[in-house]
C-alpha cells in the first residue's frame, strides 16, 4: 500500500519540483540568508565588505547558471563570460543613454531610480539568452567538443569586436547629434578604453534577489522532467533520444537558460558602484573562472556550484589583499594548484553531482558521490 | 504489417553497412534478426529508429512512412528502441531512470499503473529504486533497459542484445520475460548473437550476413535449417 503511494508521489513530482527532494530546512535559511543581506545592505555592512559581497554574488549567479549546461546536460561551455558582457553592453547601454536622454545624467541618482535595474537585469538577460541561441544552435547539433571551440572563440571575438566599438558620448546634445542610429550602429560604448559611468544601479539586496532567483530556478529545473531529461543527455545521449528527449532542443534550452542568467549577472555587474565594463570582460580570462567554479563544484550541483563562487572569489579577495606582496602574480598558478588538489582527491568536485542537502537525507543512494 | 522496411541502405562514411534489407514484423509477433558479429544487426535497427538515415529505402510504421523521423519523435508514436549496451543514466536512480521511459506522457495514472507493472515483472528493479542505476549488476541494469522502455508503453519494442553479456540463468530470464511483454500484446523485434534462445522465443526470423537478409522464415523452420544450424547453432 505504502509502496503505491510512493509510486504516485513520484509520478506527482514530474510535473513540478520534487518538493519532497528538499528538506525543510533549506527554506527557512535562505529566509534568514537574504533578511540578513538586506540588513547589511542597509549600512551594516561597510564599503569594502560590500563590494566583495556584490563581487560574490554576482559569480555565484555565474557559476549556478553555466551549471545548467555544463553540469546538467554536461556539456563544455567554457565562453560564459561573453554572455555576462552582452548582458552587461546591452543594459548598460540602454540605462545609461536612457537617463542621459531623459534626466542628462547618470550618476548621483536617488533611490528613486532603483528599480530600473529590474528591467535591464531581464533586457540584458533576454539579449544573452538570444546570443545564446545564435551560438549554441549551430555548435550543439553536432556532438562533440565544437561547443567548446566554439564559446572561447565567441568570447574572443566579442572581445575583439567590442574592443572596435565606437567612443562613448557624454551629453545629450552629443547624442543628438549623433542619432539613434548612429549610438546603435556600431554601439557607442566606448571601445577598448572601457564603457564609463554605467548608472550605479546595483546593490546587494538587487544581487541577492537574483541569487535567490537563479538558484531556485536551477533547483527546480533540476528536480523537473525537463531538468531530468537534461541530466539525462549528460548521462547518455543516445538513450535519452530514445527516450523520447529532443537532445539537441534540450541542449539548446540549456544553454539559453544559462546565458540568459549570465546576462542578468553582467547586467549586475556593468551596474556594479566602482567597476569599468570593459571589452576584456568577455575574454577567457574571467570564462576560466567561472568554469573553475563549476568543476570545483561538481558537475550538476547547485550548492557546490554557489559554494566554489565563495570560495573562488573569497581567494581572489585574498590575493588582492595581498597585492602588494606581488600575491597577484601566483593568482594562476594557485587556481591551477588547487584544481590538480582538486581533480587528485575529489576528481568529482566538492559535491559530485550530489547537493548539500543530499548529505542529510538517507545514505541508501549508495555511489551517489559519482 | 505493424513495420516494414523496404530496400534500406545504410552507408557509414564510405563503409556500406546494409545493402538493400527488407522485412516485416506482423503486429503481436516476436521477430527476430539474428547474424554474427558485424552482420549489421544494430544498424538495421538504428535505421528503422531515426538514430541514422538510411542512404536508400523506406520504413513504415502502422501504416505511415517514418523514414528519417528522428527518434525522438517515434517513442511518442509507440516505437521505443532499446539501445545495444543498455543505455543506463548511471547516475541518475533507478526510480529516475524509470520516470524517463514515460518522458513522453502525461497520463498520470496511466504512468503509475505502468510503472507498477513494470515492477512486478522486475521485482529486483523495486528493491533498488533509490540506488544509483550505475550501480546495479550487469542483469539488473538490462531489467532496467527494458522496463524503462516499457514505461512509454510502446506497441514495437526494439531489443538490441538484451542477453550480451549475462550469466546463463540471467539470459532465460531475460526471454521468458521478452515473452511474457509480448504475451500482454507488445510487439517485439529483437536483435540476437545468440540465436537458439532467440529462435526459440520468436515467431519469425531474419538472418542477416555481412549486410543483406539471406534467409528468412517462420522461426521453428530456420531452427531445423541445416545452414542455420551449422553457422549459428553449433553445429
Ligand atoms: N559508427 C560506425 N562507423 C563506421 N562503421 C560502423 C559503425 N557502426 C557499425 N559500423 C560497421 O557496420 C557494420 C555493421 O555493424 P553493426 O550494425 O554494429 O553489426 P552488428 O550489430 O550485427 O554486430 C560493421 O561492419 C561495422 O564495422
Ligand atoms: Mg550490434
Amino acid at each position: 500500500m505504502g509502496e503505491g503511494l510512493e509510486q504516485l508521489s513520484h509520478v506527482s513530482d514530474r510535473a513540478g519540483v520534487g518538493a519532497g527532494m528538499i528538506p525543510r530546512w533549506v527554506a527557512p535559511c535562505v529566509v534568514v540568508a537574504f533578511a540578513f543581506v538586506m540588513y547589511a545592505s542597509g549600512g551594516f555592512v561597510g564599503d569594502y565588505a560590500s563590494r566583495v559581497m556584490l563581487d560574490t554574488g554576482i559569480m555565484m549567479i555565474a557559476a549556478v547558471s553555466l551549471t545548467i549546461v555544463n553540469g546538467f546536460t554536461g556539456q563544455f561551455s567554457i565562453g560564459h563570460a561573453a554572455f555576462m558582457a552582452i548582458g552587461g553592453y546591452v543594459s548598460g547601454w540602454l540605462t545609461y543613454y536612457g537617463l542621459l536622454a531623459t534626466l542628462g545624467r547618470t550618476t548621483d541618482l536617488g533611490a528613486e531610480h532603483g528599480w530600473l535595474l529590474l528591467p535591464a537585469a531581464i533586457i540584458g538577460g533576454l539579449a544573452a539568452a538570444g546570443a545564446g541561441w545564435l551560438v549554441g544552435l549551430p555548435s550543439l547539433r553536432l556532438r562533440g567538443d565544437y561547443l567548446a571551440i566554439v564559446t572561447l572563440g565567441f568570447g574572443e571575438i566579442l572581445r575583439v569586436l567590442l574592443q572596435q566599438t565606437d567612443r562613448q558620448r557624454f551629453s545629450s546634445q552629443e547624442m543628438s547629434e549623433v542619432g539613434l542610429l548612429g549610438l546603435i550602429v556600431p554601439p557607442d560604448v566606448g571601445g577598448a578604453s572601457g564603457f564609463e559611468s554605467i548608472p550605479k544601479l546595483t546593490n546587494l539586496a538587487w544581487v541577492y534577489l537574483m541569487v535567490g532567483a537563479v538558484i531556485l530556478f536551477a533547483i527546480r529545473l533540476k528536480y523537473s522532467s525537463y531538468g531530468r531529461a537534461m541530466l539525462a543527455i549528460r548521462e547518455d545521449e543516445i538513450a535519452a533520444e530514445s527516450m523520447g528527449v529532443n537532445v539537441t532542443r534540450m541542449k539548446v534550452r540549456a544553454f539559453m537558460f544559462a546565458a540568459f542568467f549570465a546576462g542578468v549577472a553582467g547586467t549586475l555587474y556593468a551596474h556594479q558602484p566602482g567597476t569599468l565594463l570593459r571589452p576584456a570582460d568577455a575574454g577567457y580570462a574571467r570564462s576560466f573562472d567561472i568554469v573553475i567554479m563549476v568543476v570545483m563544484g561538481g558537475l550538476g550541483s547547485i550548492s557546490g556550484a554557489t559554494l566554489a563562487a565563495i570560495v573562488v572569489s573569497l581567494l581572489n579577495v585574498g590575493l588582492l589583499e595581498l597585492a602588494d606582496y606581488g600575491a597577484m602574480k601566483w593568482r594562476m598558478p594557485i587556481f591551477a594548484l588547487l584544481l590538480i588538489l582538486i581533480m587528485i582527491f575529489r576528481p568529482q568536485g566538492l559535491f559530485g553531482l550530489r547537493e548539500i542537502w543530499d548529505f542529510f537525507r538517507s545514505r541508501d543512494r549508495t555511489g551517489g558521490g559519482r | 504489417m505493424l513495420l516494414s522496411v523496404h530496400d534500406l541502405d545504410v552507408h557509414y562514411g564510405a563503409i556500406q553497412a546494409l545493402s538493400g534489407v527488407s522485412l516485416e514484423v506482423e503486429a503481436g509477433q516476436i521477430v527476430t534478426l539474428i547474424g554474427g558479429n558485424g552482420a549489421g544487426k544494430t544498424t538495421t535497427l538504428r535505421a528503422i529508429s531515426g538514430m541514422i538515415r538510411p542512404t536508400r529505402g523506406r520504413v513504415m510504421f502502422d501504416g505511415r512512412e517514418i523514414t528519417s523521423t528522428p527518434a525522438h519523435a517515434l517513442v511518442s508514436r509507440g516505437l521505443c528502441h532499446v539501445p545495444e549496451g543498455r543505455g543506463i543514466f548511471a547516475n541518475l536512480s533507478v526510480s529516475e531512470n524509470l520516470d524517463l521511459g514515460a518522458y513522453c506522457r502525461h497520463d498520470r495514472l496511466g504512468i503509475a499503473e505502468d510503472r507498477e507493472r513494470a515492477l512486478e515483472l522486475f521485482p529486483r528493479l523495486r528493491e533498488r529504486l533509490k540506488q544509483n542505476a550505475g550501480t546495479l549488476s550487469g542483469g539488473e541494469q538490462q531489467m532496467l533497459a527494458i522496463g524503462r522502455a516499457l514505461l512509454s508503453r510502446p506497441r514495437l519494442l526494439l531489443l538490441d542484445e538484451p542477453s550480451l553479456g549475462l550469466a546463463p540463468q540471467l539470459v532465460q530470464l531475460i526471454f521468458t520475460i521478452i515473452r511474457e511483454i509480448n504475451g500482454t500484446g507488445t510487439t517485439v523485434l529483437l536483435v540476437e548473437q545468440n540465436a537458439h534462445m532467440a529462435l526459440a522465443v520468436a515467431h519469425r526470423a531474419y538472418v542477416l550476413q555481412t549486410g543483406r537478409v539471406v534467409k528468412s522464415g517462420p522461426a521453428r523452420q530456420l531452427l531445423e535449417d541445416p545452414d542455420v544450424k551449422k553457422a549459428y547453432l553449433g553445429g
